[in-house]
């Protein structure tokens, strides 16, 4: 079997295998159960089928392309240490799902938790097998995930949800800090390939940024292994199915953290810096964690302390900087694995069958539960340090490094302390659980769980032993894998063996031994009472000020600063919006400069700069004018909107000039039909004190509209005066003729080149006046708006004062040269739009503006004759347009499919037609054509349907004045 | 030239921001108009003047003379101002729909969905948020 191949399968399979337990029914138990154990064994199987290569000091690697463009490659990596961990927790992972499919009830959707529990191994494999950083951290995050998931199995349950949410935020908040390490990392080393990282240690312990990538990672780390003072989650995630806990706490999730150490030893360690971190961390953790243990009434609850201060042992001996500490911190590891997962399975074992975890309720289980009392008093002595078990041989090992370490007599004092505590706890569980009194009204009968469930335990049991009395023999060759995957040439001369003759150390475990002895039976009286929590230090409780601090960043500090920097108010926001964008802006220029560029500016236009100040001065006087004239600065604006136009005249941009010129006219209609329903102004008037508040406000707007408007100016004019880069425009004016068969370059981009966003903009169009054809349906005009205008009254009331007149014969013929030729103009205008649109590929023109002329036209028939006149006379139905121009576009679009080509491509060709000559035609022509006939529709459809408020509102009015008094309010 | 420019397009971008920032919605309306119309001046001057002749192929030739003016910026600022004059409409009948829903358009007034006092300002409302967050401090529990 290739690497690739090998690697590749070994994290797939679990992630494919919960895919597969995820889609089983409900309460397929053993179906699940097989599934998951089948996978967790084909993952052992292929870790033993990579020894061979392993065991000859081999690395596996296979590589992948991930994001190539940024150079990041998917790398699957196996070492020694690669390998032991992808071995524990693949052989593990098996022992607990069959530990699992007994333990689970048959009410539990016991395939989701497989699929759970799988997807998790599969994160654990691809993390401990990751090449490369940013892998490293994205599998990070995923066993958080998948933990998440895990400890809130029983999502019914409070504690679960807490714990799992807990567990989650720590070691996801861990995980940013860690991927934050991890690019620094990155950045130092100039590569995110793991091997490339191990190789330059001395290049990242020298560089400046080598304390803050440290401390990032190490919070990653930290957090993940429960370590002080982040080891509170881990309690709490005793809330999971015993299985989850002896699964996630022995084996896998809170060794990664330890993994990780472990992996960058080589590169972070021996420094002063991670001496005092790691070391002090663990050295508390270990303590404290040992401490808290033994007060623990919970089984599980003293398995998580206890797990805790053993994960303190270990991050203690790896940030002791030395090579021995090293191998023995792999060492215990590993028989941490394996006797705390024993003893999970075991208080489980316990739980499930007596039906309670609480220490102060069992007793004397030993005659009910003997094997698994046995079981359980292996491990729980494996645990505590007794010769002749794995958990001695490290510990020994542990004692020697602490009395090695340079001077320092805290060390070893500590060491025995927590060493003693172990055995206090480890006496506890065993002697509260199975010795002593028969136990009183239990909720279960305590009986022997069924063989296969107490199997899994037997192994681990077995592995406990086999260690500890011939550790060379079985465990040797592997530790020395992993220990020389990580140190290389510089491991150190190691001794794996019982009896190293009477030293120090074992001294030093004979007193702890006999200590923790002492010290259970002297705490007998107090650990009976049942007082919950530790002596001491019962106030310090890591969730609490969790909680607090998340409530106060979540809540309290949210709500403050809302009510401090928030508003509400509209304006308010927008003000906010633009004093930001000016700071960052002001910012930008004052840290780079803002000055004229290397362009010789163009000669002064005197024609254009009066032009200019023409188009300034609108724009300044209509907005002075808004207020209170607000006819008056909509002509304003058309002046400033002509402007525009003379300016991309002066740009050489006939058609925008075209354009420009058509939606100014249309926008001007539009306004003036429009606005006019909108109140007029809303000042009330008030005290002086309201004006003088409505003066500084205007000041203030006025003061930031200026530096908004200078900033911008001085940005444009920056920009103008530098050489432009590579323009893409070269693209477009050397292929516009030759590639899109047109010799208008802007037209070509328009329908050829960029006809995507065409087509997108005409939709856009499309939806506007849908929308507003919608909105206006059922709109009636405000009754205070509907009032006739004062001419029309005046002339009303003309009519009105003579009998042989009828009212509106006044305004009968009003303008009605005018009318007549606008009447006439009607066909050469829409002559007009059509010679636009036929020219617009070669010449200004085209079917934006086309469309713009012929809505002009219609519109010009609507102001001149009224919409009642104008629609006996012309149906216009824009729907119909708009409906035909979408299509048309669209249609041409796919029509390039037809043919093979991408979507939107162009056809073109010279036509010979009689009678014309030589006409050129393009399919961009028919797009162009959609293009109008969606412009048509969609203006004349806005206007139309605003104009028709101005009749809506005059019905109501005369219905208003016929109608009785009683009945006005509520018509319309 | 580029500095009268800079300064048309500066004095367009100051009155449309003025308009606006007023609380009626009747004249940012007109501030969105005047926007477009400076906002455009500036994407078409971001393309430089290359030229002084418009991008039109002369008849025979096969490619564009060297002084054509950059036809990029043309083609977005021609899309552009179609949809600004979409937008106006669209802003226009969505202020009436507001001044027949709600009978008025000055934004301060416009609260439905952030009604006043709402903020943690207003001492009836923290004195909620605190109860609250007393819910949310989980009582005491052990490690179960």
């Amino acid at each position: 079997m290739s690497d690739s191949l090998l690697l590749l399968s070994l994290v797939a399979l679990p992630f494919l295998g919960a895919l597969a337990a995820s889609l089983l029914a409900t309460h397929a138990r053993n179906a699940a159960a097989y599934l998951a154990g089948g996978v967790a064994l084909a993952g052992l199987a292929l870790v033993w089928t990579a020894y061979p290569t392993i065991s000859q000091g081999g690395v596996l690697r296979a590589e992948f392309a991930w994001v190539p463009q940024l150079g990041l490659n998917f790398v699957l990596r196996m070492d020694g240490l690669a390998w032991l961990f992808a071995g524990m927790v693949t052989g593990i992972g098996a022992l607990v799902v069959v530990y699992a499919r007994y333990y689970m009830s048959t009410e539990d959707p016991v395939p989701r938790f497989f699929a759970f529990l799988l997807a998790f191994m599969g994160a654990m494999c691809g993390l401990v097998l990751s090449g490369n950083l940013i892998q490293l951290a994205f599998f990070w995050e995923m066993t958080s995930l998948f933990s998440f998931l895990l400890i809130g199995y029983w999502h019914h349950t409070q504690a679960a949800r807490d714990g799992a949410r807990i567990a989650l935020t720590v070691t996801a908040t861990g995980g940013l800090c860690l991927f934050a390490g991890l690019l620094l990392i990155g950045h130092i080393v100039g590569s995110h390939d793991l091997d490339v990282v191990l190789a330059s240690g001395d290049a990242i312990r020298n560089h400046p940024l080598y304390l803050p990538a440290l401390v990032l990672v190490l919070l990653g780390a930290l957090t993940k292994s429960a370590q002080f003072p982040f080891h509170f989650w881990l309690p709490h995630a005793m809330a999971a199915p015993t299985p989850v806990s002896a699964y996630l706490h022995s084996a896998t999730l809170v060794k990664v953290g330890l993994f990780l150490m472990v992996r960058l030893w080589p590169v972070m360690a021996g420094t002063d810096a991670w001496f005092w971190i790691v070391g002090t961390a663990g050295l508390i953790t270990l303590l404290v964690g040992a401490y808290v243990a033994i007060f623990q009434h919970d089984l599980k609850g003293l398995l998580a302390y206890s797990t805790i201060s053993h994960l303190g042992l270990i991050t203690l001996l790896l940030g002791l900087n030395s090579h021995l500490a090293l191998v023995a911190a792999i060492f215990h590891i590993l028989n941490h694995a394996t006797f705390k997962a024993s003893l999970f399975m075991a208080a489980g074992i316990i739980d499930h069958e007596s039906g309670t975890r609480d220490i102060r309720r069992l007793s004397g289980l030993n005659r009910t539960m003997p094997f698994t009392g046995r079981l359980a008093l292996v491990a729980a002595a494996a645990m505590a340090g007794v010769p002749l078990l794995n958990g001695f041989i490290s510990k020994e090992m542990f004692f020697e490094e602490a009395l090695s370490a340079d001077g320092l007599l805290v060390l070893p004092l500590v060491a025995m302390l927590a060493s003693a505590f172990s055995v206090t706890y480890s006496l506890r569980f065993i002697h509260g659980t199975f010795f002593g009194p028969d136990p009183q009204d239990l909720p279960r009968q305590p009986h022997e769980p069924p063989a296969w469930m107490r199997f899994p335990v037997e192994i681990l049991v077995l592995g406990c032993i086999f260690v500890g009395v011939l550790p060379a023999a079985t465990v040797g060759p592997f530790l020395d894998l992993a220990a020389r995957s990580v140190l290389g040439e510089a491991t150190p001369y190691y001794s794996l063996a019982v009896w190293h003759g009477v030293n120090l150390p074992l001294v030093m475990s004979m007193i702890a031994l006999g200590g923790g002895v002492v010290l259970y039976m002297a705490l007998q009286k107090h650990l009976r009472s049942g007082i919950e929590g530790p002596p001491l230090i019962r106030r310090l409780e890591g969730r609490r000020i969790f909680e607090r601090a998340l409530v106060f960043l979540s809540w309290r500090l949210a709500r403050r600063l809302e009510g401090v920097l928030g508003t509400r108010r509209l304006q308010q926001q927008l003000r906010m919006v633009l004093l930001l964008a000016l700071a960052a802006g002001g910012f930008a220029a004052w840290h780079r400069g803002v000055g004229p560029g290397n362009l010789v500016p163009q000669g002064v236009d005197p024609v254009i700069a009066l032009v200019w100040v023409v188009g300034a001065a609108c724009a300044l006087g209509a907005a002075w004018q808004a207020k209170f004239h607000r006819f008056a600065a909509i002509m304003l604006l058309g002046g400033a909107g002509l402007v525009v136009c003379i300016t991309f005249v002066w740009f050489s941009a006939p058609d925008l000039a075209l354009t420009q010129l058509l939606v100014e006219v249309v926008t001007t209609v539009l306004l003036v039909l429009g606005l006019r329903w909108l109140p007029k102004r809303m000042d009330k008037p008030g005290a002086t004190g309201v004006e003088v508040v409505t003066i500084s406000r205007r000041l203030r707007d006025l003061a930031i509209a200026i530096a908004a408007g200078l900033g911008m100016a001085a940005l444009a004019f920056a920009v103008m005066t530098r050489t432009p880069p590579d323009l893409l425009a070269q693209h477009f004016l050397a292929r516009a003729y030759t590639e899109g068969g047109g010799t208008n370059v802007v037209n070509v981009i328009l329908v050829d080149f960029r006809a995507f966003d065409t087509l997108g903009e005409i939709f856009v169009l499309g939806a506007v006046a849908l929308t507003v054809f919608a909105l206006l349906r059922r709109f009636r005009p405000a009754p205070e708006s509907v009032e006739v205008p004062e001419q029309q009254r005046d002339q009303s009331a003309r009519d009105a004062e003579r009998p042989d007149r009828r009212d509106g014969d006044t305004v009968a013929d009003w303008l009605l040269v005018p009318s007549v030729l606008t009447r006439l103009l009607f066909p050469v205008i829409c002559i007009l739009a059509v010679h636009l649109l036929l020219r617009g590929h070669d010449q200004p023109g085209g079917g934006f503006a086309a469309g713009l002329v012929a809505s002009i036209a219609i519109i010009l028939q609507y102001m001149i004759g009224g919409a009642a006149w104008t629609e006996e006379k012309l149906r216009v139905l824009p729907l119909r347009w708009m409906g035909t121009g979408l299509l048309l576009a669209g249609g041409v679009g796919l029509a390039s499919l037809f043919f093979g080509m991408p979507f939107l491509t162009t056809y073109f060709a010279y036509a010979d037609l009689p009678w014309i000559g030589r006409v050129p035609t393009a399919s961009a022509l028919l797009f162009d054509i959609g293009v109008f006939a969606l412009v048509v529709g969609a203006t004349v459809l806005m206007l139309i349907a605003l104009a028709h408020q101005s009749v809506r509102g005059h019905r109501a009015e005369r219905r208003a004045e016929t109608a009785p008094r009683a009945l006005v309010p509520g018509e319309d | 030239m580029e500095f009268l420019l800079a300064l048309l397009f500066g004095v367009l971008l100051s009155a449309a921001i003025y308009l606006l920032m007023a609380r009626s919605l009747a004249r940012s309306i007109l501030g969105l108009l005047l926007l477009g119309n400076a906002a455009n001046i500036a994407i078409i001057a971001s393309g430089r003047v290359l030229g002084w002749a418009p991008p039109l192929v002369a008849p025979g030739a096969n490619a564009l003379v060297a002084d054509a003016s950059n036809p990029l910026p043309q083609a977005l600022v021609l899309t552009a101002i179609v949809i600004s004059f979409g937008l106006t409409a669209y802003v226009m009948v969505l202020s009436w729909a507001v001044w027949r829903g709600k009978g008025t358009v000055d934004t301060e007034a416009l609260r439905v969905a952030e009604p006043r006092g709402l903020p943690a300002a207003d001492p009836r409302d923290a004195a909620e948020a605190e109860t609250l967050a007393a819910d949310l401090l989980p009582t005491r529990t052990g490690a179960r």
